[in-house]
């Protein structure tokens, strides 16, 4: 380690041998990134965890574009929209395929006694093209009836719960109807809904009552084969737009509309701002408790600063000592701080079946930005520079 | 020797701490050269402002009125750059040791000579080696601070200023914390390394039991200087 660091440096490695002279200083340095780590991390990671399940509820479906209502912000809310808009849009030459879904909320007492808030998607049967391929085989058994397939991550759904109910062919009630256990699919549970249920649409209108079958809550379109260019494709939704020409309706390509829903949970819903909020009180808490640890130091270490400064050492020289004691600590810090986050991320995963993992990204984003930030610790730790005055020393 | 080729000359210097009323004037009309090689004792009883005579000389200080030449330089209205310049040129050792904690004997020693930039590590630790071995220290060039004596850190801090081969060394009570036998032992490597490098020592001191070794004694009072002997 001192080798590396005179190499690196060309000179005497003061930062680390100073940072590592008082050992208790040190991990308490130590500890203080990894905790203000672990903080931005676990933030970071309900983000993640936000924006994935934002992305999932989209994920069971296959489509180019998607018509919703305008006040629709996410998939899941907004008003119905006229299934007159499904057939003007398949008039479009470039539209191959239209199907109408249906999305509703619905509350479950699950046989185990825990209550579930359920995401159901209603669907035609005909229209199983639109659905994910891995999913798609189980869709089918949804065709009958009052059918239904279940998401197998819902949370509160245990394992001995679910299986009894698929091998007991015992019927569920929501909603004061009687549905049958058709199979299962995995999704995962998000921030809004604790799990997902699949249905035809003559069965999710016998859920709904008050939805009308003429009023879906989203079209789903699929372009020709011959037409998925990004250009081409944002042509047809313009001329969508212009052809269906609604103020009550809105028309995005799918990567838009999932976009459009990223940023409008992030950034308007009080979810997200929180969390946003949160990954900042962590690179916060972090600049405090590495710029104490590093002006202690300085103050400290004054007498011998001030000997240096006499001896010809220039500010740059103590501002790079500083610096390779901040750069030090975030890159120290950082390792137990990030193997910790893995542990409370799987600790997340396990007690609220949300998709909170890690990615590399995140690790290089937060390691980028705990070097920084300790920077910046550092940078103001060097005001307490100006008070080694050699004149002093005599 | 010619008084225009001295390292250290001072003219009409004044110098006052603090402002409007408690503006107290600490020097007065201070003249003297300094030759070069020699050493030179400063004595005086506490607040006879020699110290504030040496920093001011060392370039520690930024100087009021009068004038201060130090190695050719002009200090007075010299700049914070120029300043870190000049003190390179320097070798400072002072009452404390200032040694820094956490770095070796060695290393403390390498900071010399590191200030200066560049240069082959190597061969920087062969001189710091050296000056150390000169100094009795060569068995423990890896000890810190803290594993060492008074006598032992305050030659490390003389090998620290002593490794560049500086043109002007200042001295402030480098014999205050050392016993007698230590104490002359270490005024008498300043002096003989001093002879050896025609390095110019500018010593402040309470100490009677090293005089004998300065070539000069001056002695301030009340901001003056009082006498100036040869001895």
């Amino acid at each position: 380690m001192l080798k590396l660091l005179s190499n690196l440096l060309g000179r005497t490695p003061i930062g680390w041998l100073q940072l590592s002279h008082n050992r208790t200083r040190m991990l308490a340095a130590i500890f203080g990134v990894a905790f203000a780590n672990v903080l931005v991390f676990v933030q970071l990671g309900i983000i993640g965890a936000f924006n994935t399940s934002i992305k999932m509820t989209y994920k069971p479906f296959i489509a180019d574009i998607i018509i919703s209502s305008s006040n629709a912000n996410t998939f899941s809310d907004g008003s119905s929209i006229s299934r007159r808009y499904m057939y003007q849009s398949l008039s479009n030459p470039d539209i191959e395929a239209a199907a109408a879904v249906y999305v509703g909320l619905l509350s479950w007492n699950m046989p185990n006694g825990k209550a579930a808030s359920m995401q159901v998607y209603g669907i035609p049967p005909e229209s199983m093209a639109f659905i994910e391929s891995s999913l798609r085989e189980s869709m089918a058994r949804i065709t009958l009836q009052n059918t239904l397939l279940i998401d197998s991550k819902t949370r509160g759904l245990d394992k001995q719960t679910l299986s009894t109910l698929l091998d007991s062919n015992k019927s569920i009630e929501m909603n004061n109807i009687a549905l049958t256990l058709a199979g299962t699919v995995v999704i995962g549970s998000g921030f809004g809904a604790d799990g997902t249920l699949f249905v035809s649409d003559q069965t999710f209108l016998r859920l709904f009552p008050k939805q009308e079958g003429g009023t879906p809550s989203h079209i789903l379109l699929k372009t020709k084969s011959n037409n998925n260019s990004a250009d081409m494709l944002s042509s047809i939704v313009n001329n969508l737009r212009v052809s269906l020409g609604n103020d009550d309706i809105q028309v995005h390509s799918i990567d838009e509309r999932i976009n459009d829903d990223v940023t409008y949970q992030m950034t308007k819903r009080p979810v997200g701002v929180i969390f946003g909020f949160g990954v900042f009180i962590g690179v916060l808490v972090g600049v405090v408790i590495v710029y104490q640890v590093l002006s202690t130091d300085v103050a400290d270490h004054l007498k011998e600063y001030a000997t240096f400064k006499s001896m010809g050492y220039e500010n740059r020289f103590f501002y790079s000592v500083i610096t390779e004691q901040a750069v030090l600590l975030g890159c120290i810090g950082f390792i137990p701080g990030s193997l910790l986050a893995m542990l409370i991320y799987a600790l997340m995963t396990m007690a609220t079946g949300l998709p909170v993992s890690m990615e590399w990204s995140r690790m290089f984003i937060v390691l980028f930005g705990t070097i920084i930030a300790c920077m910046i610790s550092g940078f103001i730790a060097t005001r307490r520079l100006k008070s080694a005055d050699p004149a002093e020393l005599f | 020797m010619n008084s225009e080729n001295a390292p250290i000359i001072v003219k009409n210097l004044d110098y006052w701490f603090g402002e409007g009323e408690a503006k107290k004037q600490a020097l007065f009309d201070i003249n003297l050269d300094i030759h070069t090689g020699s050493l030179t004792a400063l004595m005086g009883p506490s607040g006879s402002g020699k110290t504030t005579l040496l920093t001011l000389m060392a370039c520690l200080r930024t100087l009021q009125c009068g004038s201060v030449r130090l190695l050719g330089n002009e200090l007075f209205a010299m700049t914070e750059q120029q300043q870190v310049i000049i003190r390179r040129k320097l070798g400072f050792i002072f009452q404390a040791h200032n040694l820094h904690e956490s770095l070796s004997a060695l290393e403390n020693v390498l900071m010399g000579l590191q200030v200066h930039g560049g240069g082959d590590p190597q061969k920087q630790k062969k001189a710091a080696r050296h000056v150390l071995s000169i100094l009795g220290l060569s068995e423990r060039i890896d000890y810190l601070p803290m594993n060492l004596s008074g006598g032992q850190k305050q030659r490390v801090a003389i090998a620290r200023a002593l490794v560049a081969n500086p043109q002007v060394i200042f001295a402030d009570e480098p014999t205050a914390a050392l016993d007698k036998d230590s104490g002359r032992q270490v005024v008498e490597i300043i002096k003989k390394l001093g002879t050896q490098r025609r390095t110019t020592t500018l010593m402040v001191t309470h100490d009677n039991r090293i005089l004998d070794l300065a070539d000069r004694i001056i002695t301030m009072e009340d901001g003056a200087i009082v006498s100036d002997e040869k001895t």
